[in-house]
């Protein structure tokens, strides 16, 4: 082991930044981080054990106890459930022998959940040591399970398993055609650092993950720093449950995303990049690399590119399962090797970020269109959209309708528009920017796509009559909960609360007061939680309780008070150790 | 001129690079805050000192000062959901204060006498935590950490050590300590450490020191946190 | 009936110092008595409550018989008062919601030092206990709150006389304890 720890530690250039890359190396070799481990890597890093420990825990993918030759985790979006998910996780783990949440007794095995892995286009999905499998049935299932039974390297398995479509239904402006190579960066050199970004200011662009800053002044708020070591980050933390544009746009357009952000590294003077790729993604990986080392070769990356003395490179960085690590102050942290906390704001990181030097952290989908502006001008992009939101959106459309994947529209199309192109029936409402977004209801759907009105970062879930609300939103906020980074107590301890409290009504316990005392958590979890993450972790419950309060309403009883745990079930430990079973051993779960 | 921000009305003067809860101690005004202590690395993760800046919240502990603010601090409001978010922490471990040795000189339980708070609201977590009592002359009782960061702040910061980290995510996290055996014991930390007194609650303790204060005597027995906490922290200034 | 304020009392898993700390009111006893008539408590013997103004209760929630207890008072009283550390969290006895309770009544019963004829009771006369201990407003709804271990005999003047006198009772610094 001391040797592949030196490995790994050699080929990530000795440095403490890369902590997560070599803890990920090791948790692949060896399926867990031991105690050995961690102490031979904190004495090669110089750091103290403890930060080790405190990574290893953070993310969902490391962990410091054993999980078996094999490591399956399933998928557990709503989109999952949706396609029948819960009772092929049953076949799964009554195949396997093994309890969802457990390693197998033989420990070759391991089978847990997992967030939304970014396939809702073709699920019930999962990993299998970390690559993405889609589609799961039975037939799959028992293929795998036999593939497991007889120990067949996961390197060995078909392909077959491990295929991703990347299902485009519908391109405008920006998926119609990628530019040619190089075409956008030629274009800037022509024209001018300058005048590229006053065509970008000119092209209205704002940021595509979902918050909506304005690009070209991003971009030059960090040009104008003092500190000249700059860098620029693309944030391809696609965790939001029910997106998974990136993915598609990461696996065809890779190069106009790398040069979007060769262009925004010449405009702001930075000499470094990284594409932080969810761990989700592992499968494109080399792919990207790939990619890289052919931009290098044409002389797109590196030294001197394009002969015009610009200096830059880009090195891709993967995560390792963390929601959070989508909020930029908090990827950053994770860059830097650490769990993901997003920092306190001000500074933020336009003038601190990576390694507190000014750094520009944009989406996937920003890079993209930032090149394609660079080629045709800021005009052209202004002219499609609204005028507050300009240019096109990508949606990552699952669900039920009959075409799931990616369409592309000019901001201000209708909801209408949109459900009748992905061939959506019966529907009961959309949730709309996933879990931190909107559900609206059928009565919106005049509604467009737009800062102004429906922002979103892509994620557009269609539920069709047949669901049940309360379903989604318990889904939601059980995510929620999982991934709280657990820094500020709003959202620690309120998002399990929430939690406890929805429960508590969903399943039948609640009663007069209790929505209002579930508003109460929300309020104080969404106004007094430190990051984008807790604000928004009561929104399913807040957007839906807004629009359906009969649906909650409903799961009230007409008593003043029930307790919010099974009274009778806590008396059966006694029970059964007394081995008594008259009346008197028993609670009415209210009184008579 | 020196600058100058309100805070419930009342002009306060600030100096460049304060806090707004610098500023507001250096005046005499009090906000409420338990991760928060003068001369140690702003944290801002207990929000307790939420207060409302020109129609926003900001964690007074980390906001910068600045001209013009207009700041709500005692308002009912955000009272009253300060101490939600006390009675947060108070669930969210396992807070027995008649069996705690810093019963009386706790700032969680100050901070919730000053809130009026009389009861913990929430239905309880009754979290299985441990208590490490490995360490010849202090004791670790995970029951009543709330995760304020300060002793791991005061082994770095303070101590040059590095005993402490929080660990895990979410409502798993947890305090972890830096020695093989993961046990205090094993550690380097000595009594006289600040990473030892800097604990607001009594999640770390000296042993063999508890209940020496007589009831009626102790910290906030007889004062309020607000004058505590300004009498102490206008030290720093 | 008389049109004194009817006050029930009782003590579930406490250890009746939250009672003791009432009586402690001291010769404030017969001006309170002037004011108020007990029902159902340990200091009448009466056994079960008929309508009630208010209901105080000492301790936590821990074993069916106080579910049972509880409902009743809850049922027949006005205003319902949590009184104590333990009634308001669980308190001391609380402190054995980490430990499962098979190991609980294994060291009382069958393991302990000192135990003969090791059985664990199983008379039906007995309540059985909660997996927990839990703080009663997780089972009933609860109006007020008294905190301390015990609230000191000022507390319960003032919080009595407050209510008595119509005033929305309050509790000055001096009185809000934990311990």
């Amino acid at each position: 082991m001391k040797e592949f720890i030196q490995k790994q530690f050699e080929k990530n250039h000795l440095q403490s930044v890369k902590l997560l890359s070599i803890l990920r190396e090791i948790q692949a070799e060896f399926h867990f981080i031991s105690k050995d481990a961690i102490e031979i890597l904190a004495n090669l890093l110089k750091i103290e054990r403890t930060q080790i420990i405190s990574v290893v825990e953070f993310y969902h993918f490391l962990s410091l106890e054993f999980r078996g030759k094999y490591e399956i985790f399933l998928s557990d979006s709503i989109t999952d459930h949706m396609l029948d998910k819960q009772s092929l996780a049953n076949y799964f783990a009554k195949k396997l022998g093994v309890k969802l949440g457990q390693l197998r007794g033989d420990g070759l095995v391991s089978l847990d959940n997992t967030a939304c892995t970014g396939m809702c286009d073709q699920g019930p999905a999962g990993l299998i040591n970390g690559y993405a499998i889609t589609q799961l049935s039975k037939p799959r299932i028992d293929e795998i399970v036999s593939l497991i039974e007889q120990q067949v390297p996961v390197e060995d398995w078909s392909k077959e398993i491990f295929k991703v479509a990347d299902n485009i239904c519908k391109t405008d402006l920006l998926l119609t055609e990628e530019i040619s190579q190089g075409s956008a960066l030629q274009n800037t050199f022509k024209q001018g650092l300058t005048e590229t970004l006053a065509e970008i200011n000119l092209s209205g662009l704002r940021g595509r993950g979902g918050a909506g800053f304005n690009t070209a002044m991003k971009w030059q708020f960090c040009s104008q720093e003092k500190e000249t070591a700059r860098y620029v980050v693309c944030n391809a933390d696609e965790g939001e449950p029910g997106t998974f544009k990136d993915r598609v746009l990461l696996n065809q357009y890779a190069h106009q995303v790398f040069e979007g952000m060769t262009l925004c590294a010449a405009i702001i003077g930075a000499k470094a990049g990284f594409l932080y790729l969810r761990a989700e993604y592992l499968h494109l990986y080399s792919k990207l690399e790939a990619i890289l080392a052919n931009r290098r070769d044409n002389n797109l990356l590196g030294k001197n590119i394009l002969k015009q003395g610009v200096d830059f490179d880009i090195e891709i960085r993967l995560g390792a399962g963390a929601y959070i690590c989508g909020e930029e102050s908090a990827l950053i942290e994770s860059l830097e090797g650490k769990a993901g906390i997003p920092r306190n704001r001000p500074p933020y990181p336009v003038v601190e970020g990576y390694l507190n030097k000014p750094t520009v952290v944009n989406n996937v989908e920003t890079f993209l269109a930032a090149a394609k502006i660079a080629l045709i001008g800021g005009q052209a992009f202004a002219n499609l959209g609204t005028k507050q939101s300009t240019g096109t959106k990508i949606l990552s459309i699952s669900g039920d309708c009959e075409h799931r994947g990616i369409y592309e529209y000019p901001f201000g199309t209708t909801i209408n528009t949109i459900l009748n192109n992905c061939g959506a029936k019966d529907v009961l409402g959309i949730q709309i920017g996933g879990p931190s977004g909107t559900f609206i209801s059928n009565q919106e759907f005049d509604r467009v796509i737009g800062f102004e009105d429906l922002a979103t970062g892509g994620s557009f879930i269609i539920f069709n009559q047949q669901r049940n609300i309360l379903d989604s939103v318990r889904n939601f906020t059980d995510f929620f909960v999982d991934e709280s980074c657990g820094f500020c107590t709003p959202c620690r301890v309120g998002t399990s609360l929430l939690k406890k409290q929805l429960d508590k009504i969903v399943d039948g316990h609640g009663s007069a007061g209790d929505i209002v005392a579930l508003e109460e958590i929300c309020q104080l979890v969404k106004n007094y939680s430190h990051c984008g993450l807790g604000q928004t972790a009561a929104n399913p419950i807040l957007t839906t309780l807004q629009r359906y309060p009969e649906v909650y309403q409903k799961q009230l009883k007409a008593i003043s008070y029930e307790p919010g745990f099974d009274l009778n079930a806590s008396l059966a430990p006694a029970r059964k150790l007394a081995n008594r079973d008259d009346a008197g051993a028993y609670l009415a779960q209210v009184e008579d | 001129m020196s600058e100058t921000i309100t805070i419930d009305g009342k002009e306060i003067p600030f100096k460049a690079g304060q806090t707004i809860i610098e500023a507001a101690t250096a005046a005499g005004v009090y906000i409420p805050h338990l991760c928060h202590k003068p001369g140690y690395k702003p944290h801002g993760s207990c929000k307790l000192c939420t207060v409302n800046v020109n129609g926003r919240r900001c964690s007074a502990c980390t906001f910068p000062a600045a001209t013009g603010q207009a700041i709500l601090n005692k308002t009912q409001e955000l009272e009253d959901n300060r101490r939600k978010i006390t009675q947060m922490l108070f669930v969210e471990g396992n807070h027995f204060c008649p069996s705690c040795e810093k019963t009386g000189n706790c700032q969680l339980q100050g901070v919730a006498y000053y809130l009026a708070m009389k009861d913990n609201h929430f239905p309880h977590f009754f979290a299985n935590r441990e208590l490490d009592a490995s360490h010849p002359d202090l004791l670790i009782d995970h029951n009543r950490c709330i995760f304020c960061n300060l002793c791991v702040r005061a082994s770095q910061e303070k101590d040059g050590k590095n005993v402490f980290a929080i660990s895990g995510r979410g409502i798993n996290k947890r305090l972890i300590i830096n020695s093989k055996t993961g046990l205090l014991k094993d550690s380097d930390i000595e009594v006289n450490d600040c990473a030892v007194q800097v604990c607001p609650t009594g999640a770390i303790l000296e042993k063999r020191k508890g209940y020496s204060t007589p009831i009626g005597q102790r910290i906030y027995d007889t004062q309020q946190i607000d004058q505590v906490s300004l009498t102490q922290e206008t030290v720093y200034e | 009936m008389s049109d004194k304020i009817r006050v029930a009392t009782t003590s579930l898993a406490g250890c009746f110092g939250c009672h003791m700390s009432f009586l402690d009111i001291d010769e404030r006893l017969l001006k309170l008595a002037e004011l108020v008539e007990f029902d159902r408590s340990p200091i009448t013997d009466i056994e079960h409550c008929s309508d009630c103004d208010i209901g105080l209760i000492e301790g936590g929630v821990c074993n069916a018989e106080n579910v049972h207890v509880l409902r009743e008072f809850r049922k027949n009283c006005k205003i319902l008062v949590a009184v104590g550390a333990c009634s308001i969290n669980g308190g001391l006895p609380a402190m054995r919601n980490h430990i499962p309770l098979e190991e609980c009544l294994n060291e009382a019963y069958i393991k302990g030092i000192g135990v003969e004829n090791p059985q664990i009771p199983n008379d039906p006369e007995l309540p059985l206990l909660l997996d927990k201990v839990y703080p009663i407003h997780e089972i009933v709804k609860v109006d007020y709150y008294l905190p301390g271990c015990p609230p000191s005999a000022d507390v319960f003047w003032t919080f009595l006389t407050d209510l008595i006198e119509g005033r929305e009772p309050s509790l000055p610094y001096e009185l809000v304890h934990y311990d």
